[in-house]
C-alpha cells in the first residue's frame, strides 16, 4: 500500500508578490487602470502641494489682529504700498476667536469661566481614553459611569447653577460645545429608545407593534429641519402661556426622537439577520422572551448593527448644524458669526476649513472606533 | 448504504447491541400524543398522531422529507404548536399555559440539524447560560457540570473557544452537551448528522450511542439506518403527516408491512 505524501508547498511566483506584484495587481492591472492611476497621481500633484502651501506654508499664525494676516503690496501703477491679504490661510483669526468657536458667546465673553467647558471636555477625554485600551479592567463600570453619571457632571459644570457657579444660560451656549451636547445627548438618549422600538416593531402583540411602527415611520417621514422647526416654533403654541421650556432641551428632544427612529431601523436590520434557529435553541433550553432577547438575539443583533448605528451617529453629528435654523449657534454657526464680525470680515473660508477639519477628525474617529469594535466583537462564526 | 452503515460494516463504529438496557417491564409513559393534528395554513402537516413513549425508550423516526417527522418532535417542546389533540410530556399537559411550556422545556433537551450554538458566546458560556439563568444553578456548579459533559463528548479542551472555531462534528457535540447540561429527562434529535461532513458523522453518533447506553429516553429523527438498527428499540416510519408503521428495528427492516415503507426502505438502502 502506498503512503500519501503531499507535494511540498512552494513560494508563489515573484511577479505576484512584493512591490512589483502589488503595483501590478493594484495600480496597473490593465492599460485603462494604468491610465487612471497616472491621471489621479497627476491631479494629486496639481492639488495637494498648493493646498498644503495655503494651509501651512504661507499661513499666518502669529499676532492677534487681522492686520497680522496682511502683507505689504507695492502697486506697480502708482508705486504706493497697500496692505493686502497674505497668500496663505489666516489662522490668527481662528486663534483669536477660538473660545467663541469652541465654547460659544458666554465663555468668550467671560474668559474667567472658560475652565468649565475645558474641564468638561478633559473629563470626557479622560473617561473615553481608557475605553480604547483593550486590556483595561474596569471598562464596563467606566462605560456605565460615562453614560449615566458624566452627562449630569457635564451639564452641572457648563451650566453652573447646581454648583453655585455663575450661570451660563443655555441660550448662550454655543460653538463646538453645543454641537457636542446635542450630538452626544442625542446619541445616548436615542440608543435605548431605538432598541425598545426595534424590539417593539418585531413584537407579536399587534398593539405594541403598531405603536412602534407608527413612531418610527412618523419620525422617519419628516426631515430633521421640519422637526426642529416645529419643536422650536410650534410646540410652544400648545403650552399654556408662561410655560416655556428650554430651547436647547427642545432641540435635543427633537433630535432624539428623529435619531431613535433611525437607530431602531438599524437595529431591526440586525435583529432580522439573526437566524431563527438561535431563538429556537434558546426556547428549547427553557429561556423566556426577555432572556432570549437579552442574552441571545439582542447582543448578536447589536454587533451586526454597529456599522449601521455608527453611520446614523455620524449623520446626526453633522446634522446638528441644522439647529442654526432655530437660532442656536452651534459649531458651524459660531464660526460663521466669528467670520462676520467687523474685525475679521472676509475670513469665511478659514472658518469653514477649520470647522470641516474638526468635523472630519471627530467623524473619522467614530468610524475607526466602530471598525475596531466590529473586529473585536467578531467571534469568527461562519454564519449559520 | 448510509455513511454510518459503512462504518459498522468496516468495524470502525462498534455495534452497540446488547449493551443497551432494555426498558423495564412496567414501563413509565413519558410522552403521550393523542389524536394530534396540525396545519400550516391550509396544509395538514400532522394527521391524527397517536404516540406513546416509555421512559428509557430510544425511538428513531424516519420518512421522506416533508413527512412531518421534524414537526412532530418539535411539537413535543412547543417549537411548533398543534391545533388538535393532547400532548402530555412528563405528566405535564402541553397547552397554551406558559408555565407548562417552561416546565416541559426544562425537562426536554433538543439537538438541531444546524447545531444552533450561540456564536457570540464561548463553548463554556453556551453550556452554562441556561443552567444559570433558567435552572438557577450557581455559576461554579454550572461550570463544573459543563466541563463534565464536555469531557463526556470528548472536547473539554475547547471550552474557551467560540463555536465558529470548531468543526461541524465538534459543534454538534457541544450542542448535545449543552442540552445535557440542563439534565433533561428526554432528548430530541432533529436530524443531528444531516449537516455534517461524512468524516464527522461517526463522532456524533458515538456520543449518541453512549447516551443511549446510559438509558436516556431519545426521540431521534435521522436517516442513519445503521444507528436505527443498533440503538433504537422502535423505528417509526412517517409519510404525509401520519405514522405509517412502527416496529422493532429487526422486524421493521426485515419485514416491513406497509407498501410505502417497503418503497422507502428500498430507496434508502439500495445504493
Amino acid at each position: 500500500m502506498s503512503e500519501f505524501t503531499p507535494i511540498p508547498a512552494r513560494e508563489p511566483p515573484a511577479s505576484s508578490v512584493g512591490v512589483v506584484g502589488w503595483l501590478r495587481t493594484h495600480l496597473f492591472s490593465s492599460w485603462f487602470n494604468g491610465a487612471l492611476t497616472v491621471l489621479i497621481l497627476w491631479s494629486l500633484l496639481l492639488i495637494v502641494p498648493p493646498s498644503l502651501q495655503w494651509l501651512l506654508g504661507d499661513a499666518s499664525w502669529s499676532g492677534g489682529r487681522s492686520d497680522d494676516c496682511k502683507t505689504d503690496f507695492v502697486s506697480p501703477e502708482d508705486g504706493e504700498t497697500y496692505r493686502v491679504d497674505a497668500p496663505g490661510a489666516c489662522w490668527t483669526f481662528t486663534k483669536v476667536r477660538f473660545m467663541q468657536i469652541m465654547f460659544g458667546l458666554y465663555f468668550a465673553a467671560n474668559p474667567s469661566e472658560v475652565w468649565r467647558p475645558v474641564l468638561m471636555f478633559s473629563l470626557f477625554g479622560g473617561l473615553i481614553t481608557p475605553l480604547l485600551i483593550p486590556k483595561f479592567r474596569w471598562k464596563w463600570q467606566l462605560g456605565m459611569f460615562t453614560l449615566l453619571v458624566f452627562p449630569f457632571i457635564a451639564v452641572a459644570l457648563v451650566h453652573g447653577e447646581w454648583l453655585g457657579l455663575p450661570v451660563a444660560e443655555t441660550n448662550e451656549w454655543g460653538g463646538f460645545m453645543l454641537t457636542f451636547f446635542l450630538a452626544a445627548g442625542g446619541i445616548v438618549l436615542a440608543l435605548p429608545i431605538g432598541v425598545v422600538m426595534a424590539l417593539g416593531r418585531r413584537s407579536e402583540l399587534p398593539i405594541i407593534r403598531s405603536l412602534c411602527v407608527f413612531y418610527i415611520e412618523l419620525w422617519r417621514a419628516a426631515p430633521l429641519i421640519t422637526i426642529l422647526f416645529m419643536a422650536s416654533n410650534l410646540l410652544p403654541l400648545f403650552f399654556p402661556s408662561g410655560v416655556d421650556f428650554d430651547k436647547v432641551v427642545r432641540a435635543l428632544i427633537a433630535i432624539t426622537m428623529f435619531q431613535s427612529a433611525y437607530t431602531a431601523e438599524a437595529i431591526r436590520g440586525g435583529l432580522q439577520a439573526i437566524p431563527k434557529g438561535q431563538d429556537e435553541a434558546a426556547s428549547a433550553l427553557g429561556m423566556g422572551y426577555w432572556r432570549k432577547t437579552g442574552f441571545i438575539t439582542l447582543p448578536q443583533a447589536m454587533k451586526i448593527s454597529i456599522p449601521g448605528i455608527v453611520n446614523t451617529f455620524i449623520e446626526l453629528f453633522k446634522d446638528t448644524t441644522l439647529v442654526g435654523i432655530i437660532g442656536l449657534h452651534d459649531f458651524l454657526g459660531s464660526a460663521q458669526i466669528a467670520a462676520r464680525s467687523p474685525e475679521w470680515k472676509g475670513y469665511d473660508f478659514e472658518a469653514y476649513v477649520y470647522v470641516a477639519l474638526i468635523f472630519f477628525m471627530c467623524c473619522f474617529a467614530m468610524s475607526k472606533y466602530s471598525q475596531h469594535l466590529e473586529r473585536k466583537l467578531d467571534t469568527g462564526h461562519k454564519e449559520r | 448504504m448510509s455513511e454510518a452503515e459503512k462504518y459498522y460494516e468496516k468495524g470502525i463504529l462498534p455495534r452497540a447491541t446488547g449493551e443497551i438496557p432494555v426498558p423495564s417491564d412496567a414501563p413509565e409513559i413519558c410522552v403521550k400524543m393523542t389524536g394530534v393534528n396540525k396545519w400550516y395554513g391550509q396544509f395538514h402537516v400532522l394527521r391524527d398522531i397517536n404516540l406513546e413513549v416509555c421512559t428509557g425508550e430510544r425511538i428513531v423516526i424516519c420518512g421522506p422529507s416533508g413527512s412531518g417527522k421534524s414537526t412532530m418532535i418539535r411539537c413535543l417542546n412547543r417549537l411548533e404548536e398543534h391545533q388538535e389533540g393532547t400532548t402530555i410530556v412528563n405528566g405535564t399537559v402541553l397547552d397554551d399555559d406558559i408555565k407548562h411550556i417552561d416546565e416541559i422545556r426544562r425537562e426536554v433537551g433538543m439537538v438541531f440539524q444546524h447545531f444552533n450554538l450561540f456564536p457570540h458566546l464561548t463553548v463554556l458560556q453556551n453550556l452554562t447560560l441556561a443552567p444559570i439563568w433558567v435552572r438557577k444553578t450557581a455559576k461554579r456548579e454550572a461550570e463544573e457540570t459543563a466541563m463534565h459533559y464536555l469531557s463526556r463528548v470528548k472536547i473539554p479542551e475547547q471550552a474557551d473557544k467560540y463555536p465558529g472555531q470548531l468543526s461541524g462534528g465538534q459543534q454538534q457535540r457541544v450542542a448535545i452537551a449543552r442540552a445535557l447540561c440542563m439534565k433533561p429527562k428526554i432528548m430530541l434529535f432533529d436530524e443531528p448528522t444531516s449537516a455534517l461532513d461524512p468524516e464527522m458523522i461517526k463522532e456524533v453518533l458515538d456520543v449518541m450511542i453512549e447516551l443511549a447506553q446510559e438509558g436516556m429516553t431519545m426521540l431521534c429523527v435521522t436517516h442513519e439506518m445503521g444507528f436505527a438498527r443498533t440503538v433504537a428499540n422502535r423505528v417509526i416510519f412517517m409519510d404525509a403527516g401520519q405514522i405509517v408503521e412502527q416496529n422493532e428495528p429487526e422486524e421493521f427492516f426485515n419485514n416491513p408491512q406497509n407498501e410505502r415503507t417497503k418503497l422507502f426502505l428500498s430507496q434508502i438502502l439500495s445504493h
